[in-house]
């Protein structure tokens, strides 16, 4: 039994100028101790999923559902859901410097967690709280759990969410861009520390991010995320390789190293949509270089474009146009000129 | 930490050395004849120069206010112009009635003001939020004489004449001699002050609580398990809580120094009652005491209010 299997998750929130749909209809799975990477834009819906997950968004409208270990979270109280919270599922945020309370001191915000699950002392509850700042590296453990948080710096304050959301040995730690704040030298170490603990704890971990290069030596699987819906699920070599969706390839393209020294980055035009307003069809159909007439009135859904392993892609552009090489793109163009009822050259698609 | 308390302690004692100069030269500036309102219409020029002279009206203003500050230093606060009663005296029976009036207001405002704007900041946009609102509006808009009347009307008046006399007009009974009629005689200037300081405190709240409960560190605490009360009270109630104390510290110092109109509604003779007689009668000694002494109260809030600052805020280093 997979250990979270989400289905046709669905989030809106009711704005003065209208109804935003943040997540539209998303639907995956993962088993225990996987990793899967969620990549998408800023508004693309991918920490509302999640968030919503745990209970934590306000004022939502959800739909679908999200059983975890059997038990469907979204139909959850919120006793129940406190219990699940920390305990069977953690969380960590991507701001370090604001996630953690600065009137409370790290040790004490670490025992609270403890002491909220689990009847122990607050003793034994501190002596776990050094350990697990030793585990994520922070040195002299036992006199740093009496600092305030603006004694750490960022990158320690990013270990210590890391070493509470590990307190409890839960099954499943959701990480929202763990390291988007902190300095580059640092997001490795964070990034290493968190496959390493996975790898000890044995924990599934989802791993959220807009740099598909963060995941790229981490997660198991992938899911690009957009304007509120999957575009493309695959494992990793198959993403990276073998991408389907024009997004996807987008994404792939404006990551500086993958272009090599002195090539141009190709930065996807546009921005993203309005959640309000959805373009109608495939939502990234205004942005996409290779949208057909298709694309416009009808939106795609999750196809498979390769049987082993299973690789899915929401695009209406023939299933085995993958990879970002210049045959493929020449491919693509020619059966997105079909698409708009242009002419095909002879054995192009 | 000691250079910061020594600093602060050096510029009140400068405010207050200002304070006293000025109400003592305004004295010598307003217009009006003391010797002469004490003695009244038939009084003998001799008879005022006698009493010009047991004043010490005749020195020199410099003099006199060496001589005030001499007697000053020593705890001497000088004698009323009128009933010849020490300041000392005075300020002792008025204070005790002021301090009660103000703790016990300010007790009922920070309790009722505080839980309402958390009860607002928590279910924003609903029946008990705009409750609350228009609670905190009329209490904001209201001057507090009315509030006393309609208090007095209400819970006196009507009471009393429909037999039912729970509550007394006026007077004061001290502590000391019946603790149940003291608060029985408080509890409607508890109400009437409270009611209109709690809107500060309800909006104060609110918006406070609001910003943090939006807050990462906030949903941090919700993701860890721990029960929605205690991330409301504990987590962003204790961070929402600062600005409330530092409000609070300068609301209790202003009235320890004396609620005028509220002492004046319900006769409570406090420190604003022997304020108001004083200045009114131009009784050089008893204002000049009441004055400093609601100045003192403000600088040592002010100072107090910094250092729980400090002590609220682990991140504020006080230099």
């Amino acid at each position: 039994m997979s250990l979270l299997e989400v289905s046709d998750l669905r989030v809106s929130f009711r704005t003065a100028d209208g109804e935003v749909q943040a997540v539209r209809g998303v639907s995956f799975d993962l088993e225990p101790g996987r990793t899967l990477g969620i990549v998408g834009e800023s508004g693309s819906g991918k920490s509302v999923c999640t968030q919503t997950l745990l209970g934590l968004t306000t004022g939502a409208k959800v739909t679908g559902s999200a059983r975890f270990e059997g038990e469907d979270l979204l139909t959850m109280t919120e006793d129940e859901l406190c219990s699940v919270r920390g305990a069977r599922i953690a969380a960590i945020f991507q701001d370090p410097l604001s996630s953690l309370h600065p009137l409370y001191r790290v040790g004490w915000q670490i025992v609270e967690m403890i002491q909220a699950h689990e009847p122990v002392s607050r003793a034994v509850a501190r002596r776990r709280a050094i350990d697990l700042l030793g585990s994520v590296g922070i040195p002299h453990p036992a006199q740093r759990i009496d600092d305030y948080p603006h004694q750490f710096s960022g990158g320690m304050r990013q270990r210590a969410l890391i070493a509470m959301a590990l307190a409890l040995e839960p099954k499943l730690v959701i990480a929202d861009e763990p390291t988007t704040a902190l300095d580059a030298t640092v997001q490795a170490q964070i990034l290493d520390l968190l496959l390493r603990l996975q790898q000890e704890h044995g924990m599934a971990l989802i791993m959220i991010t807009h740099d598909l290069g963060v995941i790229a030596g981490l997660a198991d699987e992938v899911m690009v995320m957009y304007a509120g819906r999957a575009a493309e699920r695959a494992d990793r070599r198959g993403l990276y390789y073998r991408a389907h969706h024009p997004y996807t390839n987008g994404l792939l393209e404006s990551i500086p190293a993958s272009s090599g020294a002195g090539a141009r980055l190709r930065p996807i035009p546009g921005q993203p949509p309005s959640l309000i307003r959805l373009p109608s069809g495939c939502a990234f159909h205004p942005r996409c270089a290779f949208a057909m007439d298709r694309c416009r009135t009808e939106q795609p859904e999750l196809a498979v474009v390769e049987e082993s392993p299973r690789h899915t892609s929401a695009c209406w552009l023939p299933p085995d146009l993958l990879g970002t090489n210049e045959q493929v793109k020449e491919d693509r163009r020619a059966a997105s000129a079909a698409g708009r009822g242009g002419v095909v050259e002879e054995g192009a698609a | 930490m000691l250079r910061f308390l020594l600093r602060r302690l050096l510029s009140g004692v400068l405010v207050l050395w200002l304070i006293s100069v000025f109400t003592f030269g305004l004295f010598f500036v307003a217009p009006g004849d003391v010797p002469r309102l004490i003695c009244g219409r038939l009084c003998t020029q001799t008879q005022i120069n006698l009493i010009t002279k047991q004043l010490g009206l005749d020195q020199p203003i410099l003099t006199q206010y060496w001589h005030f500050l001499d007697r000053l230093f020593h705890g001497d606060l000088g004698y009323s112009y009128y009933n010849s009663e020490s300041v000392n005296t005075l300020i002792g029976q008025a204070l005790p009635v002021t301090i009660s009036l103000a703790i016990g207001a300010a007790v009922l405002w920070l309790v009722g003001g505080v839980s309402i704007g958390v009860i607002s900041a928590v279910k924003p946009r609903s029946l008990l939020d705009r409750a609350g609102t228009i609670l905190a509006l009329i209490g904001l808009s209201m001057p507090s004489f009315l509030i006393g009347i309609l208090l007095l009307y209400f819970l006196f008046f009507l009471l009393t004449t429909h037999g039912m006399d729970w509550f007394p007009p006026s007077g004061y009974v001290p502590i000391t001699s019946d603790p149940v009629e003291w608060a029985h005689h408080l509890v409607m200037p508890w109400c009437a002050l409270a009611f209109i300081t709690a809107a500060t405190y309800i909006r104060l709240t609110r918006n406070q609580m609001l910003e943090v409960l939006g807050e990462d560190y906030i949903r941090t605490a919700r993701s860890k398990g721990i029960s929605r009360r205690r991330v409301t009270i504990r987590h962003a109630l204790r961070a929402a809580l600062t600005p409330v104390v530092t409000q609070f510290g300068i609301d209790l110092a202003t009235l320890l120094g004396g609620a005028i109109v509220t002492e004046q509604i319900f006769g409570l003779p406090g420190l604003g009652r022997l304020a108001v007689t004083s200045v009114v009668r131009q009784d050089q000694p008893v204002v000049i005491a009441t004055v400093l002494l609601a100045a003192v109260f403000i600088v040592l809030a002010n100072i107090v209010v910094d250092l729980l600052y400090a002590v609220l805020d682990p991140r504020v280093r006080l230099t």
